[in-house]
């Protein structure tokens, strides 16, 4: 098998594009992230690895904006990552100008996957090591959406999905305890999903909520140890309910 | 040798294949084509131009009014003083909520209208929503202005009703295109504006409104040589376009100016009949 992974452009026998899935790996090993969309708001989530003492940790921002209206969340190549944000920015404002209307969410994901998947059909090049989460509203609906790319090409909308380190277990928490969910509600449900797979606390972890009217906000530190905190004390609280009042210890 | 500089262009419609450098010494260099070699090279660009650049003999007009965009042409075609044609469509049917008129270089307005119906069936296949009329009009204007200075000759306006409600913009091969309520094109619409203008009320009814632009066109056709033939007065609404009539200016003429025989002349009339 090892012959068919030299060049991107070569099948495997058996159907395989190895370089994708290697790059699919790199994604696998990248930090946690993850996305959820509440009816009026949607939250991207991001593991953030301990930053050294030296390092201004205001010049690594995992979550950025698109557009006024778009926001974007990865894992996987940072500096792949850098180069897909900047040629998304740029279609965001030339979409602007072609048809003098802002993108939608579902164009600008489609124009990212697309240019993914451009770079697993090219010869001498490989693909970009990195999945794309990718949230905003609507400009003309308001309606909120939530897509994710992958580096084979693919995309599709998603109430609230998980990529990166430990994506699996996020995925089950999110499936078992996903509703829908609106402000404060939405935030809270990100930040537990993320706090099964991360240390817990607000230096380790990234949060911007992206809302109709203020666009992207990141939160800062202190509000997420405060909503971790909030979340810690409803843990306890329902561990003690489940508990059964406490019995004398049998001999 | 000049060389002309399309290194600006990404991708150059003339040459879908990629503009390819000329003489292959310096692969570095922007790719140019080569420009005819003489003296005045200005002078003769302005010449040129002047050439191909034919007054656009018609009349169409186009509104914004309560109901949606009423649009109407004649349908005279002129070469020189040769009318070479009483009844060519000047109202092209970009897709079923969009109108756009031809007024310049018949098979220049044809051709890139039929071209932009396909652009706009395109983006509705891939967005799943319908092309705005701003968007479709910004199309066709970015297109001119790539053709620009060479020879296009096409004053068309773009009329359709959005989600924004209704839209209509006057687009044009020198690449202007400009948003508005009232436009008239061609060699006629001095005439036609005379008319739009003083009886414009934005709440009218549609068959107000249709009866308005027929009288416009009816205007400019007597009044201007290049214009004439039938005029043909559409309307778009919010569920579509509809074709509301097509009259022959001649007869439309004494509608509106019946003939008052003086006695001689009816008795003649009479007498013929009976």
């Amino acid at each position: 098998m090892a012959r068919y992974d030299r060049a991107i452009t070569v099948f495997s026998p058996d159907g395989h594009l190895f370089q994708v899935e290697y790059a699919l790996e790199a994604v696998r090993k990248g930090n946690a992230a993850v996305g959820v969309r509440g009816t009026d708001a949607i939250v991207l989530g991001v593991e953030k690895k301990s930053t050294p003492k030296l390092q201004d940790s205001r010049s690594v921002r995992k979550i950025v904006s698109l557009d006024t209206h778009i926001a974007l969340a990865c894992a996987g190549l940072k500096a792949d990552a850098r180069v897909l944000i900047n040629r998304a920015r740029i279609e965001c404002q030339s979409h602007r100008l072609t048809v003098e209307d802002p993108v939608t969410v579902e164009y600008i994901t489609r124009y990212i996957a697309g240019l993914q998947q451009k770079y697993t059909q090219s010869g001498g090049v490989r693909p970009f090591g990195l999945s794309a989460l990718i949230v905003g509203f609507d400009p003309d609906t308001g309606v909120p959406a939530l897509y994710q790319t992958d580096p084979s090409g693919t995309f599709s909308a998603w109430k609230a999905n998980a990529t990166g380190r430990n994506s699996n277990s996020m995925r089950e928490f999110l499936e078992k305890n996903y509703k829908e969910t609106s402000g404060q509600e939405t935030v809270k449900l990100a930040i537990r999903a993320l706090l099964e797979v991360v240390e817990s606390g607000g230096k380790n972890i990234e949060i911007a909520v992206m809302t109709k009217e203020q666009g992207l906000r990141q939160l800062e530190e202190a509000e997420i140890d405060a909503i971790v905190a909030e979340i810690e004390a409803e843990k306890a609280a329902a561990e003690a309910a489940k508990k059964p009042p406490s019995k004398d210890s049998l001999v | 040798m000049m060389e002309l500089d399309l290194s600006g262009f990404e991708s150059c419609p003339l040459f879908p294949g990629g503009v390819v450098a000329d003489h292959g010494e310096n692969p570095l260099a922007a790719a140019s084509f080569q420009l005819p070699a003489c003296s005045d090279f200005d002078g003769f660009q302005k010449d040129a131009i002047q050439m191909t650049k034919p007054a656009k003999g018609t009349t169409t007009l186009a509104f914004v009014f309560k109901e949606g965009v009423i649009v109407a042409a004649d349908s005279r075609a002129t070469m020189g003083g040769y009318i070479s044609s009483q009844s060519v469509k000047k109202i092209v049917e970009i897709n079923p909520h969009m109108l756009g008129t031809i007024a310049g270089g018949a098979a220049d307005c044809q051709f890139w209208h039929r071209n932009l119906g396909i652009k706009c069936r395109l983006h509705e296949l891939a967005n799943k929503r319908r092309i705005s009329v701003t968007g479709a009009s910004k199309l066709l204007a970015n297109i001119l202005y790539s053709y620009k200075g060479m020879g296009l000759s096409v004053g068309t306006m773009i009329a359709g009703w959005d989600e924004k409600g209704p839209g209509l913009y006057y687009v044009d091969n020198e690449g202007g295109r400009l948003k508005g309520t009232r436009f008239s094109v061609g060699s006629g619409s001095p005439y036609a504006y005379g008319v739009l203008d003083s009886g414009y009320q934005f709440n009218m009814s549609v068959e107000e409104a249709a009866e308005l632009a027929r009288r416009a066109i009816y205007h400019a056709t007597f009044h201007d040589g290049a214009s004439g033939g039938v005029a043909s007065v559409y309307h778009v609404g919010p569920q579509g376009w509809k074709k509301l009539s097509g009259d022959d200016v001649g007869e439309l003429h004494y509608k509106y100016y019946p003939m008052i025989l003086t006695p001689t002349e009816q008795e003649m009339a009479d007498t013929s009949a009976a």
